[in-house]
């Protein structure tokens, strides 16, 4: 229920007491004030209400839970997990469940669980008479357990909890209450569940992580991985330094990330790009980053010895600053193969613009940049980031310009949960200021896509085989705009992003 | 001596005709290592990089004699019936190097390897790689990267041995202690996901018992409990060789994944400070900055500065 008024009606239509629940990401729920019981309607939209205005982590409730209240008789705590150890599901289970049973591990029993989601039932009973639960229900409540762990197989979890197990006092067993963690990876074999981001997270998906996901199922060259960290930036604190991240390699990433923090910042975000990722997806990843309000400058670094092509996302990220003017410092670590052009690159194409951007190679050692990054924030004279729409040039969707369509995104592909909606873009060349000699340079830089016919660009390879080539054509934008010709846009609208803006 | 690959081991690549099968081949045979046959359902008859192609793992070794090693080149969706055709056909140690393989099929991997008496790297791994001698997957990205930068041992029983749940960091824990002037026995990259094959602690016991090994360096991170059950190692006197570890994840709070499916706090499970005071406790070294490492590395062999 969303408001006091529904969670009333429900209670009145119960016609009997209720419990109330906020529907919120975390466990321990009755130690805040998230679980109450209410004798009469009045009481439940009262609860309703003061539960409405609590706030969970970074997020507020929005949801609560008005069910009928059980008649309880006993209360069991039932968690399927998986053992990392043993390699294998295990069930923990308590016959004095309910709340705060984190703190009273010691009286829970352990029980393996077969990987076809099978219990072994002698050694449930064998708990059970050591328990307080009635003799009578003890099959009833291996019936359950059994079923618990057989639901945790057929949804494929990596969690599933049920706190409380109950046993009213009419001798039913139900399960008041059921939190499941499905696993990210299995999620494509199980359209019947309806999850629309797979991906483990500590809060619903922010607006800005549904945008990222978005270009990650519809671009599968490479990994892209965004989720949004709490920062006490939201509540203005004074002299926080919030950053921009942008990693590349899961592990690295998060080394780089402690770098950051040990610096003295609080990262905005956790952001990988890596795999050999395509320069569009690093694009994108920056466009994101730099949707985020109040940054005091953007920080990427990796491994440091990254296996990829380094020059690609030199490319992407460089596309990204131009288009957004930035203004706050940024530094990265490229390192990795073609390290030094990454940085020349990088370096060259963003010399104009207002921020200082600084990139360097495998033998900068993250803290060592991170203390670098330090130094040009606290040089930096102006003031925080704040998100703007990107620059487009005029010549894009100009009567005679040329142009072609990009187009990575297979809906449902190889990786994707099915139905994800394409990704598409298009690239611009300005036509009116191709002189031969610009053509020439457009084509040299265009990596075997485009052919000079007579003096002006035309596709060298098919029109299918030109819609991937984003990698190319971004190269080569950024080779004519450090060329000093600035004819070449490669138009990526990030979809939540873009689509509403003006065409400059 | 190494531990898991040497230039001696026979070597079977599943899904040997596809991109990744291919291209890994390739850079495997160019670092050394001993690749004998491939396999890929209905090419038989084909070859790839000079290697012979097989329908199926029991073809393979019907022509070849039993492998060494299974390496798995397949969708992550078709990993499990490759892995469990290689254990079945008896090979005892696979590679599974896909990423973003369902949680309960690793677990059936397990299973059927535990009912075999076989062991598996991965899944989500980038590899072994022994400097020297041979790799399995791929560990630098490049074979001449890969001799460039990690040195090979010299027989003074001062290599050091590398575990890391990354890839990435897998390379740059090896190429940064030998810019210190390390050499390396083997690089082991786990894999990043919470269902492993061979673990931490499994893999310490093998340097332990690797004459060529004086250190183990680990680069751990949050979510699970490997390096809990490495301290336990260190604890009870079962791994002796000084090891000098790095966790990631400082900065992350509970139940948010950090890229790899394995880096989750999950309730209290899996923290970076738990992790940190149970090898502190255990007597292994833990740096808190990336870049100390190899000097600590170095100090713990008695050859620093």
């Amino acid at each position: 229920m969303s408001s006091p008024e529904e969670a009333a009606a429900v209670a009145r239509g119960l016609g009997r007491p209720v419990v109330l629940k906020i529907q919120a990401w975390t466990t321990g729920r009755a130690a805040i004030g998230g679980v109450a019981f209410a004798d009469t309607p009045e009481e439940a939209s009262t609860h309703c209400a003061r539960m409405l205005a609590m706030t969970v982590g970074m997020f507020h409730v929005e949801q609560v839970l008005v069910e009928e209240k059980l008649p309880i008789a006993l209360e069991m705590f039932v968690s399927l997990m998986i053992d990392d150890a043993e390699r294998a599901p295990a069930l923990l289970v308590s016959f004095e469940g309910g709340s705060g049973i984190e703190e009273r591990g010691d009286r829970v029993a352990r029980i393996h669980v077969e990987v076809d989601g099978e219990v072994d039932h002698h050694l449930l009973r064998h708990t059970l008479e050591m328990s307080t639960v009635p003799a009578d229900r003890h099959e009833a409540v291996i019936e359950a357990i059994a079923a618990i762990a057989r639901t945790a197989r057929a949804v494929e979890a990596r969690s599933l909890e049920v706190n409380p197990l109950v046993v009213t006092t009419d001798g039913r067993v139900i399960a008041a209450d059921c939190r499941v963690t499905v696993d990210d990876y299995a999620v494509f074999r199980h359209p019947e569940l309806g999850i629309d981001i797979a991906r483990e997270l500590d809060h619903p998906p922010t607006d800005l992580e549904r945008i990222a996901y978005r270009i990650e199922q519809a671009d599968h060259r490479g990994t892209f991985y965004f989720a949004q960290l709490p920062t006490t930036g939201a509540t203005g604190e004074p002299g926080e330094r919030v950053v921009g991240f942008h990693g590349a390699g899961g592990g690295g990433s998060m080394m780089s990330l402690d770098a950051i923090s040990n610096a003295g910042f609080t990262p905005a975000n956790f952001t990988d790009t890596s795999g050999n990722p395509s320069a569009a997806k690093v694009y994108a990843a920056a466009r994101v980053i730099l949707a985020q309000p109040g940054l005091v400058g953007y920080f990427g670094s990796g491994s440091g010895v990254a296996s990829q092509e380094q020059h690609h996302s030199a490319y992407g990220i460089a596309k990204a600053f131009l288009e957004v003017n930035l203004d706050v410092p940024a530094v990265i670590r490229l390192g990795g193969n073609s390290e030094q052009r990454a940085v020349e690159i990088l370096h060259d194409a963003c010399k104009e613009l207002p921020a200082t951007v600084e990139g360097f190679t495998k033998d900068d050692p993250p803290a060592f940049i991170a203390q670098r990054f330090r130094q040009l924030v606290d040089m930096h004279a102006g003031g925080a980031w704040e998100p703007c729409p990107r620059i487009v040039p005029a010549f894009v969707g100009a009567p005679g310009a040329f142009s072609f369509p990009l187009n990575f995104g297979a809906p449902g592909g190889a990786k994707g949960s099915g139905g994800a909606p394409a990704w598409e873009g298009r690239v611009w060349i300005d036509i009116s200021r191709c002189t031969p000699e610009v053509t020439a340079l457009v084509v040299r830089h265009s990596g075997g896509v485009l052919r000079d016919d007579n003096g002006s660009p035309a596709l060298a390879i098919s029109g299918e085989d030109a819609a991937s080539k984003d990698s190319e054509m971004i190269a080569c934008e950024i080779e004519c705009w450090r060329a000093g010709e600035p004819v070449v846009f490669v138009d990526l609208p990030v979809l939540g992003l873009d689509d509403e803006e003006e065409v400059a | 001596m190494a531990i898991l690959i040497d230039e001696t081991k026979k070597v079977l690549v599943q899904g040997v005709t596809g991109r990744e099968g291919r291209a890994r081949t390739r850079l495997m045979r160019g670092f050394g290592t001993n690749v004998v046959a491939g396999c890929t359902p209905g090419k038989a008859g084909e070859d790839v990089e000079g290697v012979p192609v097989f329908d199926n793992v029991a073809d393979a070794v019907a022509a070849h004699g039993a492998f060494d090693i299974s390496t798995i080149f397949v969708p992550a969706r078709l990993v499990k019936d490759a892995a469990i055709e290689a254990i079945e056909a008896g090979v005892k140690l696979l590679l599974l190097v896909p990423d973003r393989v369902p949680l309960w099929d690793a677990m059936e991997i397990a299973a059927a390897a535990r009912t075999h008496g076989a062991s598996f790297v991965g899944p989500n791994t980038l590899g072994v790689l022994s400097p020297g001698k041979a790799v399995i997957g791929m560990i630098g990205g490049r074979a001449d990267s890969a001799r460039e930068w990690f040195n090979a041992p010299t027989g003074d029983g001062g290599a050091v041995g590398v575990v890391s749940r990354s890839g990435g960091m897998t390379s740059s824990c090896g190429y940064y202690l030998c810019r210190a002037g390390a050499t390396i026995s083997t690089l082991v990259h786990v894999g990043g996901d919470s269902v492993l094959g061979l673990r931490i602690p499994d893999v310490a016991l093998l340097f332990q018992d690797d004459p060529e090994t004086g250190a183990i360096v680990v680069f751990g991170e949050i979510g699970g409990s490997q390096e809990e059950q490495l301290a336990e190692l260190i604890a009870s006197g079962r791994v002796t060789k000084p090891v000098i570890a790095y966790i990631g994840g400082k900065v992350a709070k509970e139940g948010t994944r950090f890229s790899h499916a394995g880096a989750i706090i999950e309730g209290n499970r899996g923290t970076h400070a738990g992790k940190v005071k149970a090898l502190q406790d255990a007597g292994a070294t833990v740096v808190d900055s990336f870049g100390d490492l190899p000097g600590a590395a170095m100090g713990a062999l008695g050859r620093g500065e």
